[in-house]
């Protein structure tokens, strides 16, 4: 391992770290390095950090002579100021030229203004009958633009395998599983990790998670008919399963949802709507006439797959929520 | 309008690899290996199906992404340029992601082996929205996917440097699509029109008109800036070296060649089928882009030579090769654009194998990072240092390689556009055409001299690398001996997206 440079190393380190801003920089692993010593398999980046650190200790002899003359004319502090003043001015540049485009944009509310043309018209004047959905803004993301919308749940999906893939400690993968195991062998893991009993805070949990998964649930479904939808509802209710499982533990919600839960309900969640969609796009391509009935405009059955994509997003917004946050509580759910 | 069956092939190709890549999150990880190459597999075959429709009718179409015509509903676009630029980059994945396999698996973490597949797969969903799409808000989406699944594969081998090389990946690229979206937004107030064709009819009535004229500059400039940071054009390519160098051969591969490159297609497809290529030449953009493709053409060339490992000489020297792309984009003319183009594909093919090809050398050196212990390589792993001089000559411009044509066709334009961008660019490739030789033929040379007082002992490749490094090499031959059809199809393609 590394040791934290002292003094005038600490001048070498920076000294060198400035002049190669780019690449070279990425010194500030300690940590890592630290978990992975703790790994008893030799990977091959140690080795790689090691040839560094000798290739760092031949040069630093010649970096210190470089840098007592650079020192000497202040060179180092003076760069940093002209850095960090070209930064600020940028910046102004970038605000000064933004707001100026900004003021000569059309005014808000103008009836001339651009967007209030043909797309818009169409819309307004022929949403409700065309989509079957009473909240037009709901019937344009999941109908008109639904491959948009398509696209912003992959957008979640993405990132939810992301924090996965970095944040997931699993303990039955041998290669990675140090830090794992380190959370797991500490002697207070059990309640570290854990929330805190709170009383308080379970009496409000007791009484409020089940309105706030229930008004999730509502919001959810009445999309299509009042403001909201499935990524507002899936967000409520998401914020209701954390309430839960920060007032009553892992151990509590493991009992109706763990990780093979989230996985299956993500999976069941997109496979529908990719599917449902797939039958949309491909109709509506084609020229075929679509066989979903649109119903009642404002029954709660009505405007066609839209309640169904609702629903889809709802899930995978509710479960990529409470995965983001286990993941960045304990590292597992 | 009756519609062939044929036409359904992109969306097809998109709608599958979003089935297969939501299913590998609960399959096993070879399984999810299978699956990917199945995306793989079926995402080329219905590109060369979609190729073979478009060169035939010589046209392209417009398929509608549900009940509403454009400027209602999402559509998709396809047309000969866009079909055999993506068929391409399918050949350059499958190789890539065969090539990098065992390594792959060595790098990450064995139960999480099936997100780095489901990665990919959204790479490649990302990747053929945004050579589609004919939306520019579907585009911005799609960037979103690229970007969070790229940094995905920056950091997948969790060493310190990958992780912050993934974080400066996520910054900087951000920032890109956040300058993007300020565009679009900016875009959609002054037109109202969100879809490629009633947004060109808008931009020419207010060009014509002089309305709104400062927005619409900041409109072209957000999107160019943009899009140029997201594909590392110099002075925004501090991301690119880290990112490309610490991620795993498959990824590394992926990004330089795939990524960024995704991007300058969106922007030239941008730049004819939104802003209008007359609008484009009559503003001063093209200049503040040619004057950064030098700059970067030189300096990327330059710190190659410096740098001291093997991978991150090949990042450096994609910033140079992006340079060129931005020279050729700066050029004011169509046959600048059509360098560009090609470029983008030659230069996909050569970096991935370089990339995919250097990790190999590595491990046949024992693990090595740097340039100088590769000495004598060629003699330990045959094929992977065959692999490297091929690309690397390839880059320095040798004749009947696809990178030669290149440099040629820049040639062409810059003598076609005289005057000082002439004599700019002729000594800009000068300079990076040595330095390139410079770095390139210098470490080939080492591959070949054998080590003193020591038995070479011959690496056995496994049969997937053999399988990629052979599909590269095929690759790169076949791009370069039909480089006149492949040129043909992308003059015709490009002339549809006027």
């Amino acid at each position: 391992m590394r040791e934290k440079p002292e003094g005038l190393l600490k001048w070498a380190h920076a000294f060198s770290a400035f002049m190669n801003a780019g690449d070279e920089r990425l010194d500030n692993d300690l940590v890592f390095s630290q978990v992975r010593d703790a790994d008893q398999d030799v990977y091959e980046a140690d080795s790689y950090e090691q040839e560094w650190a000798e290739h760092e200790q031949e040069e630093k002899q010649e970096v210190i002579e470089r840098l007592e003359r650079w020192r000497a004319l202040k060179g180092y502090r003076a760069a940093r100021r002209a850095y960090a003043l070209l930064c600020v001015t940028i910046c102004m540049i970038m605000i000064v030229v933004l707001l100026y485009t900004v003021g000569s944009l059309p005014a808000y509310g103008d009836p001339n203004h651009p967007i209030n043309n043909e797309v818009s018209a169409r819309y307004i004047e022929k949403g409700l009958q065309e989509t079957g959905a009473v909240n037009i803004v709901t019937g344009m993301i999941l109908d008109y633009r639904a491959f948009d919308t398509l696209g912003e749940s992959t957008v979640l999906f993405t990132g939810a395998m992301v924090v996965l893939f970095l944040l997931r400690a699993d303990a039955q993968s041998h290669k990675y599983s140090a830090l794992a195991q380190t959370m797991k062998d500490s002697p207070h893991s059990e309640t570290f990790y854990e929330p805190h009993r709170d009383v308080i805070l379970q009496k409000t949990a007791m009484i409020l998670v089940p309105v706030v998964l229930i008004f999730g649930v509502y919001v959810v479904l009445n999309g299509h008919l009042s403001p909201g939808g499935g990524f507002s509802g899936g967000a409520i209710m998401g914020a209701g399963l954390m309430l839960y499982v920060t007032a009553f533990g892992f151990a509590s919600i493991r009992r109706f949802f763990t990780y093979k839960t989230y996985q299956f309900v993500v999976l069941i969640a997109l496979l529908t709507y990719a599917m449902s969609k797939c039958y949309s796009f491909y109709t509506g391509a084609n020229h075929i006439e679509s066989i979903i009935p649109l119903g009642t405009p404002g029954a709660i059955l009505s405007s066609g797959l839209i309640l169904v994509l609702n629903i889809c997003v709802g899930f995978v917004v509710t479960c990529t929520m409470y995965a983001f946050y286990a993941m960045f509580r304990k590292g597992e759910m | 309008m009756h519609m062939h069956f044929v036409q359904n092939f992109p969306f097809m190709g998109i709608l599958l690899t979003l089935i297969c890549a939501v299913l590998s999150s609960v399959l096993r990880p070879r399984a999810a290996r299978v699956v990917t190459l199945f995306v793989i597999a079926a995402v080329t075959c219905l590109t060369a199906g979609t190729l073979a429709y478009t060169v035939s009718t010589g046209e392209s179409y417009v398929y509608m992404m549900g009940h509403f015509p454009a400027p209602w509903g999402n559509e998709i676009r396809a047309g000969s340029l866009e079909a055999v630029s993506l068929l391409f980059f399918m050949g350059v994945i499958f190789c890539a992601f065969v090539g990098g396999k065992e390594r792959s698996f060595q790098d990450i973490e064995e139960t999480k082996y099936n997100i780095f597949c489901i990665l990919v797969d959204l790479v490649i969903l990302s990747l053929q929205a945004l050579v589609y799409t004919n939306d520019i808000f579907t585009a911005f989406v799609f960037i979103e996917i690229n970007t969070l699944a790229a940094a995905g594969l920056v950091c997948m081998r969790q060493t310190g440097r990958s992780l912050v090389a993934s974080v400066r990946y996520m910054i900087m690229n951000l920032l890109g699509s956040s300058l993007f979206l300020i565009g679009i937004v900016i875009l959609y107030t002054i037109t109202g029109h969100l879809l490629m064709e009633p947004l060109y009819d808008s931009v020419q009535l207010l060009v014509a008109s002089g309305e709104y004229r400062v927005p619409l500059l900041m409109v072209v400039a957000l999107i160019t800036v943009g899009l140029s940071l997201k594909s590392a054009l110099f002075p925004f390519d501090k991301w690119l070296p880290g990112a490309y160098s610490n991620s795993t051969p498959t990824g590394s591969a992926i990004l330089s060649s795939i990524v960024s490159k995704g991007y300058i297609f969106l922007l030239i497809k941008i730049f004819y089928r939104v802003i209008g290529i007359e609008n484009i030449f009559a503003l001063g953009i093209c200049d503040v882009l040619f004057v950064f493709g030098v700059i970067g053409m030189i300096m990327g060339s330059v710190s190659a030579v410096r740098a001291t490992t093997t991978r991150m000489m090949i990042a450096y020297s994609s910033v140079a090769q992006i340079g060129y792309v931005y020279v050729a984009l700066g050029m004011r003319s169509e046959a600048g654009i059509i360098c560009a183009l090609w470029h983008i594909v030659a230069h996909a093919l050569t970096k991935s194998m370089l990339f995919v090809s250097a990790s190999a050398l590595d491990a046949a050196s024992g693990g090595t990072h740097k340039r100088r212990d590769l000495r004598g390589v060629f003699y330990r792993n045959p094929l992977a240092a065959l692999a490297f001089t091929l690309g690397g000559v390839n880059l320095v411009g040798v004749p009947l390689l696809n990178v030669f044509i290149t440099k040629v066709m820049l040639m062409e334009a810059a003598f076609d556009a005289g005057g000082l961008h002439m004599a700019i660019t002729l000594t800009a490739m000068v300079i990076s055409t040595l330095l390139n030789a410079k770095y390139f033929l210098g470490t080939i040379q080492t591959f070949f001299t054998p080590k003193r007082d020591e038995q070479a002992v011959r690496v056995k490749n496994s049969f997937s690398l053999t399988v990629g490094l052979v599909g590269f090499i095929v690759l790169n031959f076949l791009m370069g001996i039909f480089g006149s059809q492949v040129l043909d199809i992308m003059v015709s393609g490009l002339a549809c997206f006027v």
